[in-house]
């Protein structure tokens, strides 16, 4: 495998159902390195969420991994059962919720659940571990984080639970972070701090972070590498730069001239017609074709190729197009 | 839980006691503001002391044969005897036993089965509504269908079922002593339905919650997940189901007694002296019947009082 912390490799998760297997996640392949953050984006239901949780196993059944590997750190995971599953994720995987109201335990203060946290997985006695905490929440930016170890979770702001949450994860020193909307619930003032603390500490400390949002701006401020989803299946993979700023797919250019922007005046904002497909009705061919001002016959006919470094899974690629 | 308390530096703001913090609380604000809570409890409490101190309040031992006087049988509530010109505060029964005492020493028997039944009830159905609610699956399937088909039957006729079974398996010498062991049982067994229902149910509610799911993630095992993080969760209507449950289980013991299958005649429970009591009614010693019935009614209401008043107190949406 290469040295990427996670690789994802044709994943896919099954549903199944009355009305048939429904695909919420269909052949996906993406590695992050050490120290990156791949955002992940996408409609609701386009599989996002999804891909994250088949990674942490903590998929619910009847969903289950259909194909496809998951390696982190060299060590294959899709496969691991039980007690092994747990210790290692639990160690080397950390997560951050969305509604950090209800990713805290109201019941236990917030020092009890990072000494928690930390003894599962460290070989550190219960002082050590109270003095990490402390220290944890100092690096979060808990102001008097040493007065506030015993405080509960109702007594802190949606932010500052939060940054909790965030010291929560990164506190058993995990090699990858995997961030579900972590600023879905938040105020927007409070957002971009969020996404800077995230940003500096794993920056600082080689984390591989999957950012998991539909907020192109979350992307465009945080990531280094992103990763569109549409209908369960990767429409386009690449850097951040080259992705927002000369997106190949329709889907991404839809995305994109759809996020609105303060300074854009009074036009009215873009949409792309229609919805998406419901995951047991995915059409065939490529499963963007019945939105796609672009398609083609052959659109409809041929799935979409196979996605790869700077090429997005689209038979007529938008920069091709403006090209010729 | 927390030795971090030792370390940790001395803290800019004067923590309150926890008394103050009850006492600051929500809860003992609508307490204060309920007179039927705090009559409730203020009956509740004087019963209870004077069940727990029977042997230093009563003012004899109504089962040291030794002390008692045949002459004394029947003397009527504050007169004196006409034979021995003894007096009683509520009269004698008819083996001159003084009703006081055996009313306080019967609530003591009522208030203990009554405690360790719900208590047994109680352990019984959170074990068990965790788990179905936590698993999920045949097992939950298992149980709660058990749970269901219990339902249809009364619980009283369960607990006699269960007594009836204990008694039939128990050799004879040990009979009595058992009586009291084996009602417990028989009552928590017909009780535990309650509260696994209640507990399956809040726990399918939290169990969605992400706390639960970032327990799992960081690879706690799933009995340290039911215990440590769900159940406090879900224990407020436990809280209010087991106040009621008292209340239930202090009549369902009176109700066995009164019928001839609870405590025996040598340990009477307040059911046990009212069956006794209820023989001597026609004959116009009424006393001997209506106040252990009275202690009961008292005892009973107090309790569930109290426990209607919790379950409102306790839903934020009756606030």
């Amino acid at each position: 495998m290469s040295d990427a912390v996670l690789s994802i490799r044709n994943l896919s998760v099954e549903i199944p159902t009355r009305s048939g297997v429904v695909k919420p996640v269909d052949g996906v392949s993406y590695d992050i390195s050490a120290g990156e953050i791949l955002g992940v984006v996408g409609e609701s239901g386009a599989g996002k969420s999804m891909a994250g949780n088949a990674v942490i196993g903590l998929l619910n059944p009847p969903a289950h991994i259909a194909q496809g590997e998951i390696w982190l750190n060299g060590t294959r995971i899709d496969a691991l059962k039980g007690e092994a599953m747990r210790r290692l994720r639990g160690k080397e995987i950390g997560m951050v919720f969305q509604d950090p109201l209800t990713s805290l335990n109201p019941l236990l203060s917030i020092g009890d659940q990072l000494t928690e946290t930390m003894l599962t997985h460290l070989p550190i006695s219960r002082a050590e571990a109270g003095k990490r905490a402390v220290a944890a929440l100092e690096e979060v930016g808990i102001p008097g984080a040493a007065e506030r170890i015993d405080s509960y979770p109702h007594e802190f702001s949606g932010g500052m639970r939060q940054r909790v949450v965030i010291a929560l994860a990164l506190c058993a020193e995990p090699s990858l972070i995997i961030a579900d909307e972590p600023t879905t619930a938040l105020d927007v003032s409070v957002q971009a701090q969020i996404i800077a603390l995230l940003k500096r500490l794993c920056r600082d400390r080689g984390t591989a972070v999957m950012l998991i949002t539909h907020d192109m701006g979350v992307i465009a401020e945080a990531a280094d590498r992103v990763a569109v989803m549409y209908a369960g299946r990767l429409a386009e993979l690449g850097r951040v730069r080259d992705v927002l700023t000369q997106p190949q797919h329709p889907y991404t250019g839809g995305l994109m001239a759809s996020t609105p922007l303060a300074s854009a005046g009074k036009a009215r904002l873009h949409q792309i017609e229609g919805a998406m497909p419901r995951l047991d009705n995915v059409p065939d061919g490529c499963p963007f074709h019945p939105r796609c001002t672009y398609a083609e016959s052959k659109c409809r006919a041929a799935p979409a190729p196979q996605i790869s470094q700077n090429h997005a899974a689209c038979w007529f690629p938008l920069m091709a197009q403006k090209v010729s | 839980m927390t030795d971090l308390s030792d370390q940790k530096i001395a803290p800019k703001v004067a923590q309150k006691s926890r008394l103050r913090v009850f006492l600051d609380s929500d809860i003992y604000y609508t307490f204060r503001r309920s007179p039927i809570a705090v009559i409730s409890t203020i009956v509740v409490t004087i019963l209870v002391l004077s069940a727990i101190f029977a042997p230093l309040i009563a003012p004899t031992n109504p089962f040291n044969p030794a002390s008692l006087n045949l002459m004394n049988g029947f003397t009527p509530p504050m007169a004196p005897n006409a034979f021995t010109g003894e007096s009683f505060i509520l009269g004698t029964d008819d083996q001159g036993r003084d009703v006081f005492s055996t009313i306080l020493y019967g609530m003591r028997i009522s208030l203990f089965v009554g405690v360790a039944a719900v208590l047994f009830a109680m352990v019984l159905g959170i074990t068990l509504g965790l788990i179905s609610g936590y698993v999920g699956g045949w097992t939950e399937t298992i149980i709660m269908r058990i749970a269901d088909v219990q339902l249809t039957f009364p619980s009283i006729l369960v607990a006699m079922l269960i007594f009836g079974i204990a008694k039939g398996v128990t050799p004879i010498e040990y009979r009595d002593q058992m009586a009291i062991w084996v009602l417990i049982i028989a009552i928590g067994l017909s009780d535990w339905v309650q509260f696994a229902r209640v507990v399956r149910g809040a726990t399918l509610v939290e169990k969605r919650k992400e706390y639960v799911e970032a327990a799992r993630l960081i690879g706690r095992k799933p009995y340290a997940v039911m215990l440590r993080h769900i159940l406090p969760n879900v224990l407020s209507p436990v809280l209010v189901i087991a106040t009621i449950s008292l209340a239930l289980a202090i009549i369902a013991e009176a109700t066995l007694s009164f019928l001839g299958v609870g405590a025996p005649p040598t340990q009477p429970s307040l059911g046990t002296l009212i069956r006794i009591g209820q023989g001597f009614l026609f004959s116009g010693e009424w006393w001997i019947l209506l106040f252990p019935a009275l202690t009961l009614l008292t005892l009973a209401l107090s309790v569930n009082l109290l426990g209607d008043w919790l379950r409102d107190a306790l839903n934020p949406r009756l606030r």
